[in-house]
Order: C-alpha cells, then structure tokens, then sequence
C-alpha cells in the first residue's frame, strides 16, 4: 500500500499579491502516510495546505494528486478529488447541528453513505454523539475540532490534511485527537497531511516530515530523525517542556 | 429576610421615580419643537406658530409613566418570575408546551381557509370586501415576498435591498405580456416567475464577489435600475402613467370574473353580483402561492442545495473546501428566491388591475426586509407572523377613526405607519434581538434520539 505518491507538490511558489509566500517548496506524500510539517509562525505551512487546495493557487509549480495535475482547478473541484480538509481555525457551521455539519461533510456522495459513516465518526468522537443536536458554535474548543475532522471525514476522502489540530487545546484533547489520527490511518489506511505548531506530539506522529522556513523546506526525514536532529530540537522542541 | 424585600423594594420605588423622571424630562427636551410648537400659515399667508402644551405634556407624561411602570412592576415582576423558574430547575426550553402553541400552524391554516367565509358572515357582502381585501391578500402578499425574500438573506445570508425588483419585474411581465399577446393568468403565473429567477441571475453574476454591505449597496442599485427603467422606457411601460385595465384572473379559465361575460362566476351559481367573489377567489390563490413558497423552502432546506445555502450564509471558504460550487449555489438562491418575488408581482398586477413603478420604490424592499428580519431570519412563522403584525397593523391604522376624537379631526392616522414600523423594530430587537422566532428548526434527526441532553432537545424526544 505504502510507497506509491498520493500527493506531489514541486516547486511551487505563491504569492499574495507581490509577497512571495512560498518559494519553490517540494513535499511528497506517499500512500497510507501520516507525513507532517512543521515550522515557526508564518513559515508558510497552513499556505501550503491552502495552495494544495487551490486558495491561493501556485503560481508557479504543479501539485500533482493520484497522478493528476490539480494546480488550477477551483477549490471546489479539488475537494470533489476526495481532498478533505479541517482548515485552520476550525471553521464549522455554527449555527447548524453536528448533525447538520456531518451532512454538510457527505454531500460529496448526496448523503449515500451518511448513516454508515456518521456511526463510524460517533464511534470515533462519542461525544459528538452525544451532542449532535447542538448547534455547532455552542460546542467547546476540542469538540469543534472533533467536529471539524469528522466533517472531513464524511466525504470518504483519500487524503486528510489537518490545519493545526492542536491549536487552542488542552493537552489530553490534543492527545485524544493525535491518537484518533493514528487509528484513522492504522485501522483505514487513511493518508494524512498534518501542519502543526506542536512539533514533538507531530514528529512523533508521523512516518515522515517536513521542517519549514521562511516558504521554503529546509529539512526533511522520518519523524524519528527529525526528533533526533539537534537544529530541530534547538529550533522547535528544546524551547517547550514536551 | 422581610426587612431586606422591603428594603430592596423602597429602593426599588426610588429608582423607579428617578428614571420616570428622567424619561420625562428626556421626552420634554425631545418633542418640545416637534410637538410642543407648531407652526401654520394665516389668512396673509404669514408663517406664525403656536404652541401645544396639552399634547406636549401627553407626550412627557406617556414616557415618565411608561418608564416609572416598566422600572417599578414590570421588569421586577419579570426577574422575579425568572428568578422563580431558575429555583426550581426547569429550564425554560424544555417548558411543555400548550396545545395552542403545538398545533398554532394547523390552527393558523384551518383559519385561514375559513377566514373569506367568516368575514362574509360576520360582516356580510359588501362588508367583508374590506378584510378579505385590505387585510387578507394585502398581507399573504407580504407574506409571500418575505418568505421569497426569506430564501436569499435568511437561509444563504445574502443581504440583498433590491428585491422589489423581482416583484416590479413579475408585475410587468404579466400586466406587458398579457396586454400584448393576451396570454391568460395561469400561464403568465408561472413565466413571470421564470422571468423573475431569469433576472435574479442576471443580479447575482455581478455581485457573486461581494458580501454584506458591499452586496447590499449593489442590490440596492439594482432595484432602482428596475424602477428607473420602467419609468424611462414610455415606449413599452408608458413610464409613469403605468398600465392599466390588466385582464382579471379566471377560474381556470371555465369562469371569468368580468361582470359583463357569460361565463361569469355569479351568474353561473345564481349568486348575486358582487366583486367580492373574485377577491375571495383572489384570497385563495395568494394563499396557494404562500403554502407553495413555504412547502418549497421547508423542502429545499432538507436538501442538499437548502443546506448548502446555510452553510454558505455561516462559512463560505469551509463550503468550498466541503466541495461546494459556491458560485451555482449562490446563483440559485438568487433565482428562486426572485422566481416567487415574480409569482406575487404577477399576482399583484391580476389584483390591482393597474401597475406603475409606483409600486415599487425602494422603500418596498426594506418593507419587506423588515418583515423579514422583525421576523426571525430563516423563520417561516416568525416572518408570517411579522407580516400579520406590520402590515396588518398598518391597515388597521387607517380604521381608527376614534383616535381623531383624542388628536382632533386633521389627525390621519396611516401617515404614523413608519413610526410604527419603526417602533415595531426597536422594541422586537430589544427584547429579541434574532427576530420573533430566532431559533433555528434543524433540519437533520437520526432515527434513535435517546443520546441527546435533554437542554438541547425540544421535548418529548426522551
């Protein structure tokens, strides 16, 4: 399963009007991977994440996914390739149920799956379960999150990418979700795209990632490399008590 | 204990005459030009002024005595009762509710099927014209237009002031089609509507970027190009004399409502002749276009499309990443929320028998968003019942003729609808600042509902 490319992004460069965000960035991920990126603020991850969704597109560079170039296809489109995404900062539908929110996730396939793949998310997050008829701005932080990841998953993607996961939560919350992470991609086969600010809780993670900086990836390897690498461990772990 | 109440009330008393006071001097300072002086022209056409200390001094009075009432026995009245449900652990969502408030749609429909007959029972022939008329289809007309309105800002959050547009457009499409080509009602119903979501198009490509009060800039001009094009262009709407003697709608075509045909409606059932029959049978058919619009949107909102529209009103870039054509969905909201503001404009021009751009000014469109929003936005019953209450209440403005026994005989009444309207909203934001019905009905249940907390559900879920 593993091994085969899933996601290509090379040499891709995009700008916001004349500032250059990304320059020439080159990630592979492969197959059945967790593979992460970490970086300090505005390094260009969560820019990454949207050029790979078509928001803002690259000007430069192709993003190749499942062997097909999807660099200037509309937003939209890209997700209708089985891209999912839980964006930064959450963004679920506030004043709509969890329920609603997870049908908004199956709309992809109009619902045809939603019975199965909603007991599977409840299963996954059983307090979403246990709030599916709240609206969806009245649930705490981490239940947002849940939330967020399991509207994605509604749309049987092929490829998850996670905007910061861990961004606002406790902990354990952060702890549950990786560990949630890990089972979507050990028991579905589920490949992942994961940008964090938690570099230790993601390195640990992940089969392989990718550090960041100023738009451009200036290191790469497994997780447990990078974990041991002592520039990373100066630049991003040493600084937290993880 | 009882000393503390006590204490607590005393001071309750003094607050309470304080801010009458208050409120009364406030009101002095405020209507002292407006009301207390009032200025006319004498017999040498010499602008001279006299004062009004009587009315004045209703005016103070009103707001010291409604300020001392509301802060001495009102709002006490009310924390206590709240105080009172908050002790005893029941939460005020889960409150049983009466079999009036459970079955007030049904009650509202039954009604409304009856009302035609019951205003000519209780009124007689001549009579009920008045109530089936002025307040009957004058207000399903609000009702339809707000609850077509309702579409495009309630459930896809596109603010949009340039409605009456649609209405104006269906409105023409009928009165102009129906002059030229002699198409009869039926099928001009449903091709002003066709026109009407045509023209919603039309609006929506320019404005797809836009959001919030850019959209509503741009609709606003929208509206008054409809308007202003309708006045310029004599050639084909004879600008503002309007069109008039536009053909009456019949009943399916086996009977007309003309006085002078000889399918006409009375002679056929041996009734005697009056307009009245065509208004009830006017009644009906804006009936039948609301239940329309409301069965229409009940149903898009189970809908994909449906959800998508409120999705789209809370996040747009989360629909997007969702897969969503922003872009398409957008545009049908537009569309099908003109569609029906074209199927009330053409009922309209059946009605009135006379268009002019008139009819259409912009004051119209906030009419109608104010519905809209008093209303609850996205809330079928709470719009319903806003346009009961405002337009309704207008009309029931031009029947008090009592009230020029207390302001004298040059008081006209209906010239205070805005300062209706306008009170209306104030006091509805105050207390309910989401509108009448501001909940939202969600529109997904699983089947087995035992999981919820109880807080959440409405009741009987258990």
């Amino acid at each position: 399963m593993a091994g085969e490319t899933l996601l290509k992004v090379q040499g891709v460069e995009t700008y916001y009007g004349n500032i250059r965000a990304l320059s020439g960035v080159d990630v592979e991920v492969n197959k059945g991977e967790i593979v992460s990126l970490i970086g300090a603020n505005g390094a260009g991850k969560s820019t990454l994440m949207m050029t790979i969704c078509g928001a803002p597109q690259a000007k430069t560079g192709q993003v190749i996914f499942d062997g097909e170039d999807i660099t200037k296809l509309p937003t939209h489109l890209i997700a209708r390739k089985r891209i999912a995404q839980s964006p930064e900062g959450r963004r679920i539908f506030p004043r709509m149920t969890v329920l609603e929110n997870l049908q908004m996730g199956a709309n992809l396939d109009n619902l045809k799956y939603f019975k199965e793949d909603v007991e599977k998310v409840f299963v996954m997050f059983p307090r979403l379960k246990e709030r599916q008829s709240q609206r969806g701005g009245t649930l705490s932080g981490g239940e947002q999150q849940m939330l967020s990841i399991g509207r994605a998953l509604m749309s049987r993607p092929k490829l998850l990418l996670l905007d910061e996961p861990s961004l606002g939560l406790a902990p354990l919350i952060v702890k549950g979700i990786f560990e949630a992470i890990k089972t979507l991609n050990k028991e579905e086969g589920l490949t992942v795209f994961l940008v964090e600010q938690n570099a230790f809780a993601a390195l640990k993670l992940s089969d392989r990632a990718y550090v960041m900086v100023n738009g451009k990836v200036t290191m790469s390897g497994s997780g447990k490399e990078l974990l041991a690498n002592p520039e990373v461990r100066a630049a991003y772990l040493e600084g937290g008590r993880h | 204990m009882a000393y503390t109440t006590e204490n607590n009330q005393s001071g309750q008393m003094a607050k309470a005459i304080k801010e009458g006071i208050f409120a009364g001097l406030i009101a002095f300072g405020m209507f002292l030009l407006f009301v207390g002086i009032e200025t006319y022209q004498d017999i040498n056409n010499q602008l001279v002024w006299r004062t009004r200390w009587g009315l004045l001094a209703v005016f103070v009075a009103v707001a010291a005595i409604g300020r001392f009432v509301t802060v001495g026995f009102i709002k006490p009245h009310l924390d206590s009762r709240k105080l009172a449900k908050a002790k005893s652990g029941v939460l005020e969502i889960s409150d049983e509710k009466g079999f009036f408030r459970t079955h007030f749609l049904k009650i509202a429909l039954i009604f409304l099927l009856c009302y035609p007959f019951l205003a000519m029972l209780i009124f007689g022939r001549q009579g009920s014209l008045k109530y089936v008329d002025n307040f009957g289809i004058q207000i399903l007309i609000y009702v339809m237009l707000a609850w077509g309105l309702n579409i495009v800002v309630g459930l896809a959050g596109l603010l949009d002031l340039g409605y009456v547009a649609f209405y104006a457009v269906g409105a023409y499409s009928y009165a102009l089609l129906s002059a030229h080509f002699g198409f009869s009602f039926w099928l001009l119903l449903p091709m002003a509507g066709i026109l009407a979501a045509l023209w919603g198009i039309i609006l929506g490509f320019p404005v797809l970027r836009l959001r919030g009060d850019y959209l509503a800039i741009v609709t606003l001009a929208f509206g008054e190009i409809i308007r202003l094009v309708l006045i310029n262009w004599t050639d084909v709407t004879r600008g503002t004399f309007g069109i008039s003697g536009i053909e009456k709608a019949t009943f399916f075509g086996i009977w007309s409502f003309d006085a002078g045909t000889p399918n006409n409606f009375a002679k056929a059932w041996g009734l005697p002749t009056s307009s009245v029959y065509y208004k009830m049978f006017l009644f009906y058919i804006i009936l039948a276009l609301c239940m329309l619009t409301a069965y229409v949107t009940i149903r898009l909102r189970r809908m994909p499309i449906g959800r998508a529209w409120e999705a789209l009103r809370e996040d747009e870039i989360a629909c997007r990443s969702l897969g969503i054509n922003t872009v398409t969905t957008k545009l049908t909201a537009f569309a099908t929320g003109a569609m029906f503001g074209g199927f009330a404009g053409s009922f309209f021009a059946a009605r009135q028998g006379f268009v002019s751009p008139e009819s259409f000014v912009f004051l119209e469109s906030a009419v109608i968003l104010a519905i809209v929003v008093l209303g609850g936005m996205g809330s079928l019953t709470g719009i319903a019942i806003a346009a009961v209450v405002m337009v309704g209440g207008t009309e029931l403005l031009r029947e008090m003729e009592f009230l020029k026994h207390v302001f004298g005989p040059d008081f006209t009444p209906e010239l205070y609808r805005m300062l209706l309207f306008g009170l209306a909203m104030i006091i509805v934001m105050l207390f309910k600042p989401r509108g009448f019905v501001g909940t939202r009905e969600p529109t997904a249940f699983l089947k087995e509902r035992k999981a919820v907390s109880g807080s959440f559900t409405k009741e009987g879920h258990g």
